[in-house]
């Protein structure tokens, strides 16, 4: 059954594939998981457009679907559509009898609302168009505060191109009966300026909630983050039901926080979550787990050090590992006491190393959810993403943090179990890309791409015109 | 640490060949209460070693587990309240992990095991 999904108008890359995993989650497709669901915009709307047509098998799925989504304002099944209200008229007439029948009848409470995309409608003329649809016989009473039925009217304005929006082509016209609709306090009660414990790169709420959504978060599931800080992306997931682990290599962040009432417990307690089942200390590139432990997390979330506002690191000092000085043994007395010294992690050994741990301790059918750095060159379309044999890509979405970088949110599902053959294939594939791609992700590359300054075109326009057809700096400098 | 973190733990230092299950040292216990999920327990039932989960139990003053255990026994909710209690809600909050083979201690702070290794270690 085709449904109108009305989307918020914001991350739009992410919002299908949120849609898709939360009817993956809702039973849509049955066995068959991971099956795309059919997508259909209305007549001449862009791709951008917030108004798409999705095909569900119920009115159970999206409501479900509707209610848990963060970009999904509203599911609605549409009784019609038009370019201008007599269209929409004849449209709603056209509707089957039987299918309107049972949601406007007598003793029954409903609400209109009416909602516009593009410009402002007045409260007057609201009320103008609600009473335009007159000849839709309702017959029940109307209750704006608890309705059994709500219906919406949507207009999408026909405007031009000067507001920096795609635009929709045509002035689109819908009325549909609302079958589920968005938890609009979530995100507002969970947003990070009320968060106690923050740290420099946590994840805003809106983000850890999607995060959750793509790796289908639900109560009896054990979700793992091995870069937790602050705990950010697991108050998601710990919002939707999940139990939470989490670990990092800062013990001052995971074991001391701000004190006793500003820490990564307190961040769970502030929303009476259930705290995490686990914090702990632990270096991503050494982990600690026991060797025979295998297929125990249902999802890893995380989102790794690229080196932009905050680097990775790993055990083992810079100056051991390359060399300069000799390996030493930590005196006996000083053990204790002892703070080992830890080493730059470049994000290509951050990723390998996580593609790996997932591998191995996601069960099958298990969802990894990482963020991974971009570069927003015009010469250099970059659309190659890590890859692992164990692992199906199933969605990428890229949100864009400045005019030189963004990151893409990739959701990858296990559909094979990790064994000594997927490892060694892992591992020439890591090679591969790393001698292919990653050149510019290591060494602080990723750093001085984003920070470094650039030349001004139109200095170099004055200066020299050849520079016109090479506008591309040679040299960035490492600082700003 | 919950005992459910313990018995996925262990010790990582070059050149232990068996480093698992992780001796512990206790100083202070508290019980943190754990909403009962049926459905996680046995799902976790199948990936937790029993006998070091039997094991730390008992370090930890808790003597309820049977000694050995089957998945028939996950009917019972008698055995499933036990289970939960020792994997869940027993929590380690001072003391330390010991390393079997080379008596490396790894301390546990406010709850929380500190498991990076010193420079000579990796």
């Amino acid at each position: 059954m085709w449904y109108l999904c009305v989307f918020y108008h914001r991350l739009l890359d992410y919002r299908k594939a949120e849609v898709e995993s939360l009817a993956e989650l809702f039973g849509e497709n049955g066995d068959h998981k991971g099956g795309k669901l059919e997508w259909k915009l209305p007549l001449h709307h862009h791709p951008d457009s917030p108004f798409h047509f999705v095909d569900l098998s119920s009115d159970d799925i999206a409501r479900n679907i509707a209610n848990r989504s963060i970009l999904v304002k509203g599911m609605y099944e549409l009784w019609g559509v038009g370019s201008d209200y007599e269209e929409l008229q004849e449209s709603i007439k056209t509707f089957p009898e039987e299918r309107k029948s049972p949601y406007l009848l007598q003793g029954s409470t409903f609400k209109i609302s009416v909602e516009s995309f593009g410009k402002a409608i007045s409260f007057q003329e609201q009320n103008e168009r609600i009473q335009g649809l007159a000849y839709i016989p309702f017959k029940g009473q109307v209750n704006l505060r608890n309705p059994d039925h709500k219906f919406s009217l949507m207009e999408a304005a026909d405007y031009g191109l000067n507001n920096g929006l795609p635009p929709v082509a045509q002035r689109t016209i819908f009325f549909g009966r609302e079958v589920g609709g968005a938890d609009r306090k979530l995100i507002p009660t969970y947003q990070l300026k009320s968060r106690t414990y923050l740290g420099p790169t946590a994840m805003d709420a809106e983000m850890a909630f999607l995060m959750a959504n793509q790796a289908l978060a639900t109560p009896g599931k054990l979700v793992y983050d091995p870069f937790v800080g602050t705990g950010s992306i697991l108050v998601g997931a710990a919002h939707f039901g999940a139990m939470t682990m989490g670990a990092d290599i800062d013990i001052r962040v995971v074991r001391d926080g701000r004190g006793p009432d500003c820490n990564v417990w307190s961040n769970f307690k502030q929303y009476g979550l259930p705290p995490p089942i686990a914090l702990l200390r632990a270096d991503n590139n050494l982990p600690p787990w026991r060797p025979g432990l295998k297929e125990i997390f249902d999802a890893i979330i995380c989102d790794p050090p690229y080196g932009v506002r905050a680097g990775g690191r790993k055990s083992g000092g810079r100056k051991l590992l390359k060399g300069t000085v000799a390996p030493y043994t930590v005196p006996d007395d000083k053990r204790t006491d002892h703070i080992p010294s830890t080493a730059a992690y470049s994000l290509v050994e951050c990723v390998h190393d996580l593609l790996n741990l997932a591998a191995k301790m996601l069960v099958m059918g298990g969802r990894l959810v990482f963020f991974y750095p971009v570069l927003r060159e015009e010469d250099c379309v970059f659309n190659q993403f890590p890859e692992h044999p164990c692992f199906t890509l199933i969605s990428s979405s890229e949100q864009i943090l400045s005019s030189r970088y963004s990151r893409v949110l990739l959701t990858m599902v296990k559909h094979s179990s990790y064994t000594k053959e997927m490892a060694e294939a892992a591992k020439l594939k890591h090679e591969e890309f790393r001698e292919n791609h990653l050149k510019w992700l290591e060494d602080g590359n990723l750093h001085s791409a984003v920070f470094g300054p650039t030349i001004d075109p139109r200095l170099t326009v004055a200066g020299n015109c050849n520079a016109t057809k090479d506008p591309k700096p040679k040299y960035r400098g490492k600082y700003v | 640490m919950r005992l459910l973190t313990h018995n996925m733990l262990s010790s990582n230092i070059k050149g232990v060949v068996n480093g698992f299950p992780l001796r512990i040292e206790v100083e202070k216990v508290v019980e943190k209460q754990v909403d009962f999920n049926p459905d996680f327990l046995k799902n976790m039932f199948s990936k937790i070693e029993w006998k070091p989960l039997v094991d730390a139990s008992r370090a930890m003053g808790y003597a309820e587990l049977p000694e050995e255990a089957e998945s028939s026994m996950l009917d019972s909710h008698d055995f499933l309240q036990r289970f939960h209690h020792a994997l869940l809600e027993l929590h380690l909050e001072e003391g330390a992990l010991i390393c079997p083979e080379t008596a490396r201690r790894f301390p546990v702070n406010k709850g929380i095991p500190n498991l990076l290794l010193h420079e000579d270690e990796v």
